[in-house]
């Protein structure tokens, strides 16, 4: 029973960050049918643009967490305006390639700056293990889930009740319509792509504050194809619901049947969604006429 | 005066040659690549390249059967090399089967592979299958990668060197011809293949694929078929990497290899054999020519060896962004072009 609680923790927490990754992931999809290969590499960004805030500048882990994400905000800004941008209109296929061009080069330049050594990462959360229901659990990793419950309803309260998140909206279900209404979807998709990276560099700080600073972070942005299909490519709430479903997944099959499994199994569960239910359990389902 | 080029019967417009000039760059084509050999034979290096080229060419040629032609994304080019490469490792190392039978068993086992992985392309397009496919990557790898027992895991699998008629086949000189022989069929039977009911099959599910099905196409069989043909492929250039190194490891084949083989045929040019070959050598040499740069440039700055990977992997990335972004129809287009501004030249107005 401590076993399970212990895993449910972990699955949790996994979840949670896997949901802030998969929610920039959905936004950007949503409001521009654009899926980002470099989701990954946005979260390692954040990790190390903070790593390099905190411990190579010795700034305050709250101002440094906030120039985080101004650099997040510029560079989701940069991406939109120079490689995006020329690719509306495009097929789906040289979209989907520019954006594992995008991550391809942002790693590279992260790698070129920062090295390939793994670094620990000074805590800003405390980390003393907490005993819950018999089991123990980091504080971080609490403070983890914390974070991205917060984080996830200021976003589906901003969608719901601020003007530019009904922008936001309108533009992904008809950018037609949501032109002659006024909306500038150009402004629409810079806003897209800065709050995706900047949701993005707030889940590489979490993640890097329980794991350290690696390359592996990117990894994370393969990991978010199985949450987001599950979820629904367009759904917040399947953001949500997705990245706990796997979070628990990964973290059940590592502790039950073994190391390793854990690696595969999403993406058999990817598979099988795509081929019962490929727009997920709360996606939206696309009629497809001649 | 030419103003274009005109056919006036139908035998000359189906032809696979139609003008004096193809035929002239083929013949120089194929002299060159005769001769390569033999003027770089003291060259290892050299010799090397050509090969890798060759390999990349076989797979490149079957990610554009799938991607190019057909219309099919597919991110697990990886994967499906692996299966070849170990199949035809598997059955030259453990069982003793000789090289060529063990290509093309893993020519068949991967064109199996690739059917299977390739069912949910009957409900799924675009953006979901190459989802899709990319979990097929992960799988394939993820098994390869643990079932120790037969693959060997994350250890090296060791292949002994193929034999053609008592001679060994392990020096890159005497490799190449295997290659580019296997290049040269693997290229006829491609063009004649989009010259088939078969080929415009493919394109007509590549064009409008309801429209495709209303027109009599069965979209199943020929999706399939188009995975079947591609994976043939590519299970060939996975299998000529194990004959070709003597040693196959899972390294090899990770989603970076089908970043890669996508990259090629995008650059090169979708839905081209030409695309395919140019697509395919530019990004084999591309890393190759910054190494040898980055040697020159070590007297000037010292720190380029240890940036030589980011450079090498910043260089992919940028070229990939560049290429979409100002030349979206690749290199066979910038190709066209030059062959287009000198059939006039120089009267071209």
């Amino acid at each position: 029973m401590d076993l399970f609680i212990q895993l449910t923790l972990t699955g949790l927490t996994n979840g949670a960050i896997l949901a802030l990754a998969a929610l920039g992931f959905v936004l950007i999809y949503k409001s521009s049918d654009v899926i980002n290969f470099a989701q990954g590499e946005f979260l390692l960004i954040g990790a190390y643009v903070i790593y390099a805030m905190v411990v190579q500048f010795g700034l305050h882990w709250t101002l440094g967490m906030f120039l985080t994400m101004v650099v997040a905000v510029a560079l989701g800004v940069v991406v939109e305006r120079l490689v995006l941008r020329p690719m509306i209109g495009e097929p789906i296929i040289s979209v989907i390639m520019v954006t594992i061009g995008l991550s391809s080069l942002l790693k590279a330049i992260v790698s070129a700056i920062w090295g390939n050594v793994p670094r620990a990462f000074p805590s800003f959360i405390p980390s003393e293990p907490v005993s819950i229901l018999g089991a123990t659990v980091g504080e971080d990793r609490l403070w983890s889930i914390l974070i991205a419950i917060l984080l996830l309803s200021i976003f589906t309260l901003f969608f719901r009740r601020s003007k530019e998140g009904i922008a936001m909206r309108a533009v992904a279900d008809d950018q037609q319509a949501a032109l002659s209404m006024g909306i500038s979807v150009k402004k629409i998709f810079a806003w897209a792509w800065s709050i995706a990276a900047a949701t993005a560099a707030i889940g590489g700080a979490l993640v890097a504050n329980i794991v350290g600073v690696s390359g592996e972070l990117a990894g994370f942005g393969l990991r978010v194809f199985p949450v987001v299909i599950l979820g629904g490519l367009d759904s917040i709430p399947g953001a949500i619901v997705g990245g706990i479903i796997i979070g628990l997944l990964e973290s059940y099959t590592g502790g039950y049947i073994g190391q390793g499994l854990n690696q595969v199994l999403p993406f058999v569960v990817l598979i099988i969604i795509l081929m019962l239910r490929p727009y997920g359990l709360f996606g939206q389902e696309i009629i497809e006429r001649v | 005066m030419i103003s274009g080029i005109f056919h006036s019967s139908y035998e000359k417009d189906m032809a696979l040659r139609r003008t004096h000039a193809q035929k002239i760059r083929l013949v120089i084509l194929f002299l060159f690549l005769l001769a390569f050999p033999f003027i770089f034979r003291e060259n290892r290096y050299y010799l090397t390249l050509a090969n890798q080229v060759g390999i990349a060419i076989i797979g490149a040629i079957g990610l554009n059967i799938l991607v190019g032609y057909t219309g099919q994304i597919s991110l697990g080019q990886g994967g499906f090399m692996a299966v070849g490469a170990y199949t035809a490792g598997i059955l030259t190392a453990r069982l003793g089967m000789p090289w060529w039978a063990s290509t093309i068993a893993a020519c068949f086992a991967t064109a199996l592979v690739g059917v299977l992985f390739g069912i949910p392309s009957l409900r799924l397009k675009g953006l979901y299958l190459a989802i899709a496919t990319l979990s097929a990557q992960v799988i394939i790898l993820w098994i390869v990668t643990n079932w120790g027992a037969v693959t060997g895991g994350v250890e090296a699998l060791v292949v002994p060197n193929p034999t053609l008629f008592g001679v060994r086949l392990n020096s890159d000189f005497n490799f190449y011809w295997v290659t580019w022989l296997l290049v040269l069929l693997v290229t006829i039977a491609t063009v004649n293949l989009f010259r088939t009911h078969y080929g415009r099959a493919f394109i007509a599910i590549r064009d409008q694929d309801i429209a495709a099905s209303v027109m009599g196409v069965d979209l199943f069989k020929y999706k399939l078929l188009a995975f079947a043909i591609s994976s043939f492929l590519v299970g060939l250039a996975g299998a000529l990497t194990a004959h070709y190194r003597s040693i196959v490891t899972w390294e090899r084949f990770t989603v970076d290899v089908s970043v890669l083989y996508l990259a090629m045929i995008i650059i090169g040019g979708l839905g081209s054999v030409t695309g395919s070959f140019l697509g395919a050598t530019f990004m084999t040499l591309l890393p190759a020519l910054l190494t040898n740069l980055g040697r020159a440039a070590r007297g000037t700055f010292p720190a380029i060896d240890s940036l030589l990977p980011f450079i090498q992997q910043g260089t992919f990335g940028l070229v990939i962004i560049l290429f979409l972004i100002f030349e979206p129809e690749g290199l066979n287009k910038i190709w066209r072009n030059i062959k287009d501004y000198f059939r006039l030249w120089p009267f071209s107005y």
